[in-house]
């Protein structure tokens, strides 16, 4: 035997089911404004995704740097004999340094300059984790070689195409070097494609930089040594020249940078104009269901049904419509992901949480419209129906 | 012999508030005994229709007394109106069905009100019902699907079908030809009597005043009471 709530007449769902065109337009518009938000906050998590995605690559247990670093596409130095002073404290294992900055690659087809992130790592103890780096290291110990970022945006020149036929000689700040692998680690927002080159080859893409002046400190700590109690540790003992945070704070220090330019605001924006035009959509909607149907509410009324069971059956329509509208739009966001991947490179996609998040956003947006249209339902008197 | 199933007496109803506060119905004063069949007629705005919904729960008595089946409606609160309103059916000028829903599901929004006859084959009672109506080949119809006096006789099948002690209708033949009107009609005599109902038919079709047990006229918002001869 069916529940009590299964045997009766589902009135949300035959109102939505009559209108067919009235349905689908429904479910267009908050398949769109679903659309409208997905996007954005794909954008949005990818410009922090891409711009963290080193950080979650540096083979470190806590990280140095000077107090003012902000962005990587900005970076301040720090003197490496802090990094050093480290080594005398409890639980510190070892160091290693690393330098960043921007230099322009020019590109061996069409000639022109780009900005492109530099990576100084040490090849006898380098920075990263990337298992595509290792077969190089002894060969990046040569002066004028570097690795090339095949997740670099073209405008760089086909560089992995041109590997393939040997070491390939580029122009980085207007000196030769050759090129001599790949890895892979991504566009992001500030920076449009990666090199990583040695510690020495650094130095001389960069003149005006000094050997003892680093960009990033990182910490390798014994196993099982409390990473918070070294860092207090270090905090405390190292001059305030220095700041010593974890990798996830690292992270977010460049997160926090993104945030506070006005890009995260954009972002933002899209979503909450996606929101308001989700709620628009359905209200309208509902209140024209309403309003069509007032004399059947009255006499439903009239009937004897209550208020509440009309309130109800609104409040079904609303979720219903939600969570068919949510469908297309969700859909419709896995292609648009794609096509932004290919057309910038960011890395995008679709993710559970925000899935969910969006999902939410929708069951809200249309509980909202629903509660606004109800003042509508109010005014459906019964003793109007004679 | 059993209580009068409505009982009124010096009933007055007002509309406005304040200075413009218009007196509608004065002193009704009325019996209506169970199985009785009713006739209001009287001219448009003499206060037929205010008097039809005070009875029907459908607006709160002011001043007076009016019982509904035993339940003083004077002072009553929403949930008791609510109550009346389940055990009475309506018939109204428009037919007022759901748009969406098929004539069957029209039929079974009246008895899904019951809590206790949800867990008997409500479709089949529905599809009885709109037998009895002579409309078994239409129970999957959409109303914009059905004629006039189709839908009018949905409309009773929806107010009968919960076996109500008092049918109150409004001008349903209004909208119907002669046929179709007499039919409804009739088909509404022949139920309330199988059922034992009450009914109190407003209308101002003389060609249906024959089956009335008793007719009432109504002019001014006072009520003239003229037995059948």
């Amino acid at each position: 035997m069916l529940p009590k709530w299964l045997r009766r007449t589902p009135l949300a769902w035959r109102q939505l089911l009559k209108e067919k065109t009235r349905l689908l337009v429904a479910l267009a518009g908050i398949g769109f404004a679903d659309m409208l938000i997905f996007v954005q906050l794909g954008l949005l998590d990818s410009l922090f995704d891409s711009a963290t995605k080193s950080h979650q690559n540096l083979q470190a247990d806590l990280v140095l740097i000077n107090p003012q670093f902000q962005t990587l596409f900005y970076v301040k130095n720090f003197p490496r004999e802090r990094l050093l002073q480290t080594l005398s404290y409890d639980g510190v294992v070892s160091v290693r340094s690393l330098y960043v900055d921007t230099a322009q690659w020019r590109s061996p087809e069409t000639l022109l300059n780009r900005g492109i992130l530099v990576w100084g790592i040490d090849p006898a103890n380098p920075a990263f984790n990337f298992p595509e780096v290792n077969p190089y290291l002894d060969q990046l110990k040569q002066l004028d070689r570097v690795l090339f970022d095949r997740a670099s945006r073209p405008e760089y020149g086909p560089i992995a195409d041109l590997l393939q036929q040997g070491p390939l000689t580029a122009q980085v700040n207007d000196q030769t070097v050759q090129t001599i692998g790949l890895f892979t680690l991504g566009a992001s927002f500030g920076a449009d494609g990666n090199i990583i080159t040695s510690d020495s080859t650094f130095l001389k893409l960069f003149p005006q930089r000094q050997p003892n002046q680093i960009n990033v400190g990182l910490i390798q700590l014994q196993p099982g040594v409390d990473p918070q109690a070294v860092q207090a540790q270090l905090q405390a003992g190292l001059p305030n020249d220095v700041n010593v945070l974890t990798p996830e704070e690292f992270a977010q220090i460049e997160i926090n940078y993104w945030e506070s330019g006005g890009i995260g605001f954009i972002f933002g924006l899209g979503v909450v104009v996606g929101f308001i035009v989700g709620i628009v959509i359905v209200y309208q909607i509902l209140y024209s269901d309403v309003s069509d149907h007032l004399p059947e509410y009255a006499t439903l009324k009239a009937m004897g049904y209550s208020d509440r069971y009309l309130l109800t059956v609104l409040m079904q329509e609303a979720l219903l419509l939600a969570a068919l509208g949510f469908i297309p739009g969700f859909l419709l966001s896995l292609g648009l992901y794609q096509i932004t991947y290919m057309a910038t490179l960011l890395p995008i996609a679709m993710k559970l949480e925000r899935a969910a998040f969006v999902l939410l956003l929708t069951i809200i947006m249309c509980s909202v419209s629903g509660a606004i249209a109800m003042r509508k339902l109010q005014s459906a008197d019964p003793a109007d129906v004679f | 012999m059993q209580p009068p199933v409505i009982s009124i007496h010096k009933l007055n109803h007002y509309f406005g508030e304040g200075t413009l506060r218009k007196q509608v119905l004065f002193n009704i004063n009325l019996e209506i005994q169970a199985g009785e069949i009713v006739i209001m007629t009287g001219p448009s705005g003499s206060g037929k229709t205010t008097l039809l919904t005070l009875m029907g729960g459908l607006r709160s008595a002011q001043e007076g007394s009016l019982k509904i089946l035993n339940q003083e409606m004077c002072g009553a609160n929403k949930r008791q109106l609510i109550e009346i309103r389940r055990n009475v059916g309506y018939i109204f000028q428009a037919h007022n069905l759901m748009t969406f829903l098929t004539a069957k599901q029209n039929v079974r929004m009246s008895l899904e009100l019951h809590d206790e006859m949800i867990n008997q084959d409500l479709d089949a009672k529905a599809i009885a019902m709109l037998k009895a109506v002579g409309l078994g080949d239409r129970v999957d119809y959409y109303p914009e699907k059905l004629s006039g006096g189709q839908k009018q006789r949905v409309a009773i099948a929806r107010a009968l079908i919960s076996y109500p002690k008092i049918v109150l209708a409004d001008e349903p033949t209004a909208a119907l030809d002669k046929k179709s009107g007499r039919d409804v009609v009739e088909i509404m005599q022949k139920l309330v009597k199988e059922q034992g109902s009450t009914i109190l038919l407003v209308t101002h079709d003389n060609r249906i005043l024959d089956i009335a047990d008793r007719i009432l006229y109504m002019e001014d918002g006072c009520l003239v009471d003229k037995q059948l001869v």
